[in-house]
């Protein structure tokens, strides 16, 4: 009964799908659709048919629906999105998500040999984003897109960018500050060296000389590199708490003014280079904590899941109006996978709407006219006319976003390792250089003041500063190597104290609808054409989704359409008849099979095989069996309750199964959770869970597409390395262990420094020996011992 | 023994002017993709032939 298609596989020239029909071909090339043809001549016409050397099957597939970007001749919303214009010449940077190999960049930087009135097209391939500059003249921004989608490459356009805004952020001159340091470490070292190995007494100008040179390089390194920590350390000190920059910059200040002293009193060599060389590490260290993933945004919130502009209808002509724009009262025109951006009354035509973004059921609902739509559907099928009842910012969704939970603070969620020891670190070290001070003062002023200075000075917590960023940052390219990607590094430690693990179903534990039919039947062309006809005349959600699944087909002619409600149709098409249904429906005998829904088709009486529904359940989704014995483990679902067995298996028990929560009661049982003590980690997969993401100790997104979809989270999980959610855990904990350790040793480092210190007689060789072999210790240990702990947990 | 000053200043002037390099290759922007260029570069520029079809 079973049975694939005997065809040889042929898989599309352009993006490489399965050709299901030999009816588009061109110059001998097979394609899966027309869309993938036209972009295919568009491309041989402007002979840029390069593009397919680079690559085998580089391009998007094209099936898809037309989408309209009528907006974009919205004056309000054209100047929004470029980011220059002049009288001849506009430029604008697109995010294109399908940017993906090489012939992706080789083409768009050709733009200008399909249009001409495209001056300039650059690629950053990383952060997926194109840059033009065109001649507005010649060609509109509407149109620039349109070419763009012609060819595959639609971009993802929102009011909100979020990519611009990250960019602004980080203009903070963190690498000159690093050069400045290095070139002035570098001198200061080489200058140190004549004194370190002894000046013999005719030369003792020089030491004046280099003496003096020092001071001058450690200028710009306190005043320029270093600026940051005197400035953090202030703000901290101010607001009554003591973070790590407090005794950085404390060390700073004293090894300058002691370096100074020095040189001026001609007592010594002063710490110019332990100065230089510390500045210049911690940079460094800041760098690497710096250098996270910004080629996904986190912060995205409901803007960017609506679209830019709605239609609305005015005097019976479309207008296209920016989403700000929406009031009560509008009329608007809503299409085929358009997402409906406001609560608003439905006035005209048939609404079947996907609501799996709100409430997680995959299921399309019908909607009648005069019905309320609430904000976040997606109508599927015929174009609608609604009537806007709710401004956007007060819909039902943006509610929900606007909950308070997204206006937290979110920094103080849990104070890191670092956060915690600074304090105690901090308060320790300044009992130790005045006690050490009031110990020699009776005796000797002098020694006093240097054993004061010395144990600020070699105690100074570069080390402590440095093992979490460089921990950090190889244990997330670890995640990210494994398609898990964190926000920041403090995403790694709160994962450390997770103890409770809730999860969503649809999308999350379940992969997204379009894979979960399946054809099991062998069906000619021809009859997948009858197929597609009986079910279009269906308004059932399963006769929709065998459409959407079958494509479209030629229109025929129907008679004698009969449905029965729950069990079938039978109808007459082209003389033949064709029963789609029940199993009792269409074979008229009914076995016991496994669970799942399916839809039988028979044609002529003669019985072809079904469709499918299955729930498919992402791999590795058995892995988290091994979870509830260290974890709390609860499933969180807006669906009904119809797969509660089969989920029994991965949850043991039915009391932390719930089915058909709304996202507010998602978010309420995350916090009623957490009043009880738990460190919630939370993993849903859409807007629907962005409130309880947004409310968990740590949210967790899953998606199938990681530029898709990031509601407010802390991580986004590819969906593919679900199944190794379990060893992301247990490689969480062994990172905070290897920064524990690495904090172990640089209090060793700092109690060897410290034993001198205190005898005031603290030399500046040593100090400019021991600093730098205890930053090379801990930067090399911490990266050596997370590798091993990625391989532990097979990881790498 | 002098000639020490001269050498120290010429050395640091160098340095100078390596590190004006830096700042201007930064501020120029040629820092910030550094990925890119390097799958540009393998593409070959046979417009030539292309165009000449």
């Amino acid at each position: 009964m079973t049975g694939n298609p005997t065809i040889e596989k042929i898989s599309c020239y352009h993006c490489g799908d399965d050709c299901l029909t030999e009816a588009y071909t061109l110059d001998d090339k097979h394609f899966c659709c027309h869309g993938c043809k036209s972009v295919y001549q568009l491309l041989s016409e402007s002979q840029l048919c390069n593009y397919y050397t680079y690559n085998d099957h580089p391009g998007a597939t094209r099936a898809r629906i037309d989408r309209r970007f009528d907006y974009l001749s919205e004056p309000a919303i054209v100047s929004q999105l470029i980011d220059y214009t002049d009288d001849q010449v506009t430029m604008v940077t697109f995010y294109i998500p399908h940017i993906h190999c090489s012939s992706c960049l080789w083409l768009l930087e050709k733009l200008h040999k399909i249009n001409p009135a495209v001056h300039y097209c650059r690629v950053d391939f990383l952060k997926k984003q194109l840059n033009i500059r065109f001649d507005h003249h010649r060609i509109s921004l509407q149109q620039l897109v349109e070419l763009l989608y012609d060819i595959g490459y639609e971009p993802l356009i929102s009011l909100q960018d979020v990519i611009k805004e990250g960019n602004a952020a980080t203009e903070d001159h963190l690498v000159q500050k690093i050069a400045v340091a290095g070139f002035c470490f570098g001198n200061v070292m080489l200058l140190s060296f004549p004194e370190y190995f002894g000046i013999s007494t005719y030369e003792h100008s020089f030491r004046q000389f280099f003496g003096w040179l020092n001071v001058l390089f450690s200028l710009p390194v306190v005043f320029y590199s270093g600026r940051e920590y005197f400035v953090s350390a202030w703000q901290n000190l101010r607001r009554k708490s003591l973070n790590i920059d407090f005794p950085l910059a404390l060390g700073i200040a004293v090894l300058f003014i002691r370096t100074f002293f020095e040189v001026a009193t001609h007592t010594g060599a002063g710490f110019a280079d332990t100065l230089c060389g510390l500045v210049f590490f911690l940079l460094v260290g800041k760098f690497v904590q710096k250098k996270t993933y910004h080629h996904i945004s986190f912060e995205r919130d409901y803007r960017s899941f609506f679209p830019v502009a709605v239609n609305t209808i005015v005097d019976e002509k479309e207008k296209p109006v920016p989403l700000a724009d929406l009031h009560t009262g509008h009329r608007i025109l809503i299409r085929n996978n358009e997402i409906i951006p406001a609560d608003a009354i439905l006035l005209k035509g048939h609404a079947l709407i996907d609501f799996s973004f709100v409430t997680g059921e995959a299921v399309p609902i019908n909607k009648t006219w005069g019905e309320i739509i609430y904000a976040g559907g997606r109508q599927t099928g015929e174009a609608i006319e609604l009537e806007v009842i709710k401004p956007v910012s007060q819909s039902y969704l943006t509610q929900l976003w606007n909950n308070e939970a997204f206006n937290r603070k979110q920094d103080n969620r849990m104070q890191t390792f670092n956060q915690k020891v600074s304090k105690y670190f901090t308060v320790v070290l300044l009992v130790i250089a005045i006690a050490s001070l009031l110990f020699w003062l009776p005796t000797d002023l002098n020694r006093g003041i240097a054993a004061f200075t010395a144990v600020l000075i070699v105690a100074c917590p570069c080390a402590l500063a440095l093992s979490t960023p460089f921990t950090m940052s190889a244990a997330l390219s670890i995640f990210d190597r494994n398609l898990f990607y964190l926000k920041n590094t403090a995403v790694v430690e709160q994962l450390a104290a997770i103890d409770t693990i809730v999860m969503d179903k649809t999308g999350t534990i379940t992969t997204s609808d379009n894979d979960n039919i399946q054809l099991n039947a062998r069906l000619s062309d021809a009859e997948r054409e009858l197929v597609y006809n009986v079910c279009m005349h269906s308004n059932h959600p399963l006769s929709r989704m065998i459409c959407r699944y079958l494509g479209t087909h030629k229109r025929l002619n129907l008679t004698d359409l009969s449905e029965a409600a729950g069990r079938g149709i039978t109808a007459s098409v082209n003389g033949y008849q064709v029963r789609i249904g029940s199993e009792q429906h269409v074979s008229g005998y009914s076995r016991n099979t496994s669970a799942g829904t399916k839809v039988h088709v028979a044609v002529d009486g003669n019985y072809k095989g079904y469709f499918a529904f299955a729930h498919q359940y992402r791999e590795g989704l058995k892995n988290i069996n091994g979870l509830e014995t260290d974890y709390e483990l609860y499933l969180l679902s807006g669906d009904q309750d119809h797969e509660r067995f089969e989920l029994i298996r991965f949850f043991k028990t039915t009391d932390k199964l719930l089915f058909n929560q709304s996202p507010q009661d998602k978010l309420d049982f995350i916090g009623k959770l957490q009043e009880n003590g738990a460190k919630v980690m939370m993993i849903g997969d859409g807007l629907n869970d962005a409130g309880a993401l947004k409310q968990s100790d740590l949210g967790i997104a899953v998606t199938d597409n990681v530029n898709n979809f990031s509601p407010g989270s802390d991580a986004i999980m590819d969906g593919r390395s679900f199944g190794k959610l379990p060893a992301f855990l247990k490689f969480s904990k062994d990172t905070v262990r290897i920064i524990h350790a690495s904090f172990l040793i640089s209090l060793t480092y700092n109690f060897i420094g410290l034993s001198y210190a205190i005898t005031g007689k603290l030399s500046p060789l040593f100090a400019a020996i021991l600093m730098p072999v205890s930053t090379v210790t801990i930067i090399s240990f911490t990266s050596l011992a997370t590798h091993f702990a990625a391989k532990k947990r097979k990881l790498s | 023994m002098s000639v020490i000053y001269f050498l120290i200043g010429c050395s640091v002037v160098l340095a100078l002017i390596f590190l004006t390099a830096f700042f201007w290759a930064q501020r120029t922007g040629q820092n910030e993709d550094l990925y890119t260029p390097s799958v540009r570069i393998l593409l070959d520029d046979s417009e030539d032939a292309d165009t000449e079809k």
